[in-house]
């Protein structure tokens, strides 16, 4: 990648960033909690978005973060007042401000017209700011006419040139001009670091310069302060450049200075000079040389003027010296007792190694290191080899005859420590709190429940619970959805809120927590609840269950993520975004996970989602099925038992079901289903394994015998050959074989019966 | 014998940008985050750089603070500094030139104004 995509990629990183803490900051204000310190960064997210997207041209993107930019100014200075009508209005051009990068990143086209409104409301704000009458609203999508440097938005000191535009260049200029300039430096400009030997030198360039220096005011050695400024300047210009280039040259120092500027007609003689060589560096040789050709004129006690003992050097005008050095020149000839300029500076490289240690010693900002995720998955990978080969060695060692007493063996079993270890080590470096995900909710809040008319307050808890990137990554779907759930359906309007007795504004919480090994992140709303009798009549009508099931009330509730419940007439459009229950489901479960919903008639309803830790390893059960190995998900098996002969039932050809306690459960061959095998196996012989499924319907795996139970390293098939209907993955076990990792939902749905309603049916 | 530039900027892209232009023009880049940073990453060089390019708007100490504690320090006081800025307005150019700006470039910068004030009021 060259340089500059790198850094385009660079700022779009940051853009995140910035939105991010611009976002943040601005509910902060909102809630109250916010200090100066919280309006400053504000105010920087959004003037370095507008800084960055100057360089890359992204005319849409800078026109509308000045703007956004200048009322942040008016807020942070306190002309500004941040009242929650003016807060919200930040909030939307915030949004707009992302939509802007996002477009600017991706392509696409913005909202012009929202974008153009809000920066008409923006300007509004100023003018409120600065006590003025707000502008007329900009006529049509002010957005686009936003291209090229010179953008009118009539608000005259907010016109922003984004390129700088040198209008002397414009300026006519036709032949000779000859200007007459003095120029008097006072000390400030020599304590800025300027010069005055560079500022002649580019008046040298504009065309043929005389110059004379004045060293009238010079005073006595013994009186000469170092960092004063005693010399001026008289310059003839003969140049065919204009008034203002010329200025151009002083640009710097022009206040720092005495400096007059005339142009003069050209016929005029040659200056006076009054015989004073006009090479500078013999000036001051000559000064040098002898102490005694001063006289002090205006008998102030100003320092030395800096440059003088500077050119002394010997010989070397362009060489810039220190300015300490000139304390001791005081007392001494101005010796070249100085670090530094003429010689050459000691190795760069070791003045930028020393400048880079510092930056690490000297305890800066960030304590953190930026890696490339590549890297870090590369690793994780190799780590993962390392455990399956460790396991492998062990086993080979005492398959071989290792003793389990020996030191060999103490030694292999500190070996799978510490490879247990790495791993959970490394593991962590990819883990990262869900916060990322967290943040784009209050956005997506905001956004339903403009949409929905209802009042919504989001709360998220345990922002800083950790789970690995690749699963943060697939959370942010599900989220989303159970999110514009909980608020287009859970939620009640504000009106009829009130009528029952609540708030107006609704509360949506988001809390994310560890449990058992897992994540847990659960969903609730304070809304009107699940009407069960709907639902259940919905279920029966779709045909999902029988007119006359008898269901608890926590079944009931999980009818909604069965498929085909939700069809998308029923899906509230949501911007055509709506998505059923079941595909919310399954993409938790693609992830390994599990959601359920309970819910209080009345009160509201809780989503609780729980997902494995990471998807890189996986804690299975170790099966026989035929003569394959298979791993079981261990999150999916809820208990295993040894079928008894009395416990088995036929049921219409090869199906079979498994008495377990009161229920009837259908029994899935799973050598037949994966084509081990054509006959079907025998059941009393094997192993049940229960497991939970889909809608919560249960059903047993048959398989032959349970090897053990293990952390495996998931292994993906896809990306190493191809998709296998009823496998997840595939792993490598510590012989070394080979085994898949099963997908209980495929299998179990390919097998024909589903388990719940065949207590009824078994009757 | 190249020279040293000592770039402090709070944001990571103008960082690169900076670092991209100067070095390809045979600078050496010495890099700090905000204000604070850069005075601590100045007192740690053994070397003083050559000229010192710093933003303005920067969290813990900003560009105005930065240059007025380098002005009043003991040494290393009269290294050019220039401001980098997106202001156009002429109070803030002041502010710079009373902290004691040596001069300023205005961002988004063309790389060879940039290379040009570098060279103006470096020696």
């Amino acid at each position: 990648m060259d340089a500059m995509a790198e850094i385009r990629q660079t700022f779009f990183e940051e853009c995140a960033e910035q939105l991010a803490d611009l976002e943040a900051g601005l509910l902060a204000i909102e809630n109250g909690e916010a200090d100066s310190d919280t309006v400053n960064a504000v105010f920087r997210a959004v003037h370095s978005i507008k800084g960055g997207a100057g360089a890359f041209c992204l005319d849409d993107l800078v026109h509308f973060a000045h703007v956004f930019e200048t009322t942040l100014d008016e807020m942070r200075s306190g002309r500004l007042d941040t009242s929650d009508k003016v807060i919200k209005i930040m909030l939307r051009s915030s949004d707009a401000l992302a939509d802007l990068v996002t477009v600017a990143r991706e392509g696409g086209t913005a909202d012009a017209e929202r974008n153009a409104t809000l920066i008409d409301e923006l300007k509004g704000l100023v003018a409120l700011a600065k006590g003025e009458e707000p502008p007329a609203p900009s006529a049509g999508a002010a957005a686009p006419a936003a291209d090229g440097p010179t953008y009118d938005d009539g608000m005259g000191d907010l016109d922003f040139t984004p390129v700088a535009v040198d209008l002397s260049d414009l300026m006519g200029v036709g032949g000779d001009n000859t200007f007459k300039i003095e120029f008097k430096p006072n000390p400030r400009m020599y304590a800025k670091a300027n010069d005055a030997i560079r500022v002649l030198r580019d008046l040298y360039e504009l065309g043929e310069v005389k110059v004379t220096c004045n060293t009238g005011e010079v005073p006595l050695l013994t009186a000469i302060d170092p960092e004063g400024a005693y010399l001026s300047f008289s310059v003839e210009l003969s140049t065919a450049e204009s008034e203002s280039k010329v200025r151009e040259v002083f640009e710097f120092v022009e206040f720092d200075c005495d400096l007059s500027v005339e142009e003069v007609a050209p016929e005029m003689g040659e200056m006076d000079l009054d015989g004073v060589d006009p090479d500078i560096a013999d000036i001051l040789s000559r000064i040098k040389a002898s102490d005694d050709d001063e006289a002090p004129s205006a008998g102030s006690d100003e320092p030395e003027e800096e440059e003088e003992v500077e050119e002394a050097e010997p010989e070397a005008p362009v060489a810039k010296a220190e300015p300490e050095p000139v304390a001791e020149a005081t007392k001494a000839p101005p010796a070249p007792a100085k670090p530094a300029a003429p010689a050459p500076t000691p190795a760069p490289s070791a003045a930028k190694g020393e400048a880079q240690d510092a930056k690490g010693a000297s305890g800066s900002p960030a304590q953190t290191i930026r890696v490339d995720l590549e890297r870090v998955d590369r690793l994780i990978d190799l780590v993962g080899e390392l455990v399956i080969h460790q396991v492998m060695l062990s086993q080979r060692a005492y398959q071989a005859g290792l003793a389990r007493a020996s030191d060999v063996a103490v030694g292999f079993d500190e070996l799978e420590q510490l490879t247990r270890e790495i791993q959970d080590s490394v593991m962590a470096i990819r883990a990262q709190p869900v916060k990322s995900v967290f943040q784009r909710l209050p956005r997506l809040v905001r956004e339903v429940a403009d949409i929905s008319g209802k009042q919504v307050r989001l709360v998220t808890e345990g922002e800083w619970t950790e789970v690995d990137k690749t699963v943060i990554e697939r959370l942010a779907d599900p989220l989303t959805h159970m999110i514009r759930n909980a608020i287009d359906h859970g939620l009640e309007k504000p009106e009829k809120r009130l009528e029952v007795g609540k708030a107006e504004e609704g509360v949506v919480r988001v809390a994310a927590m560890h449990r058992s090994g897992r994540i847990v992140i659960e969903i609730s709303d304070d809304g009107a609840g699940i009407n069960r009798k709907k639902v259940k009549e919905i279920a029966s009508d779709k045909g999902l269950i029988p007119a006359d099931a008898n269901l608890s009330d926590e079944e009931i509730d999980n009818l909604i993520f069965m498929p085909g419940f939700s069809t998308a007439s029923e899906i509230s459009s949501l911007s055509g975004r709506g998505v059923g229950m079941d595909v919310v489901k399954r993409s938790i479960q693609a992830l390994g996970g599990r959601v359920s919903i309970s819910s209080k008639p009345g009160k509201g309803s809780t989503f609780t989602m729980s997902l494995p830790l990471t998807l890189a390893v996986l804690d299975g059960m170790i099966v026989s099925v035929g003569d394959q190995t298979v791993v079981v998900p261990l999150t999916a098996i809820i208990e295993t038992l040894q079928p008894k002969s009395s416990e088995v039932k036929s049921f219409g050809g090869d199906a079979r079901l498994i008495q377990v306690r009161d229920a009837f459960l259908p029994l899935v061959d799973v050598a037949r289903e994966l084509g081990y095998s054509y006959e079907p196996s025998n059941a009393t012989g094997g192993v049940a394994i229960l497991v939970e499924a889909e809608n919560g319907a249960r059903s047993a795996l048959l398989v032959d015998a349970i090897q053990g139970q293990r952390q495996v390293v998931i292994k993906s098939l896809e990306a190493n050959y191809g998709r296998v209907p009823g496998i997840a993955a595939a792993t490598i076990l510590g012989d070394g074989r080979v085994a898949l990792i099963l997908d209980v939902d495929a299998v179990v749905a390919t097998s024909r019966v589903e388990g719940n309603f065949f207590n009824q049916a078994a009757e | 014998m190249s020279r040293t530039i000592l770039t402090i900027d709070d944001s990571r892209t103008m960082r690169e940008m900076l670092k991209a232009t100067l070095a390809s023009s045979g600078f050496t880049v010495v890099q700090a985050e905000d204000g604070q940073h850069g005075i601590e990453v100045l007192q740690s060089m053994g070397q003083e750089p050559d000229v010192i390019i710093t933003d303005i708007n920067m969290p813990r100490k900003d560009g105005f603070q930065f240059i007025e504690e380098v002005r009043a320090s003991a040494d290393r006081r009269a290294i050019p500094i220039l401001v980098l800025t997106t202001e156009s307005d002429a109070e803030k150019k002041q502010r710079a030139r009373l902290a004691g700006a040596t001069g300023w470039i205005v961002k988004p910068f063309d790389p060879r104004k940039l290379v040009d004030a570098i060279n103006r009021v470096a020696a």
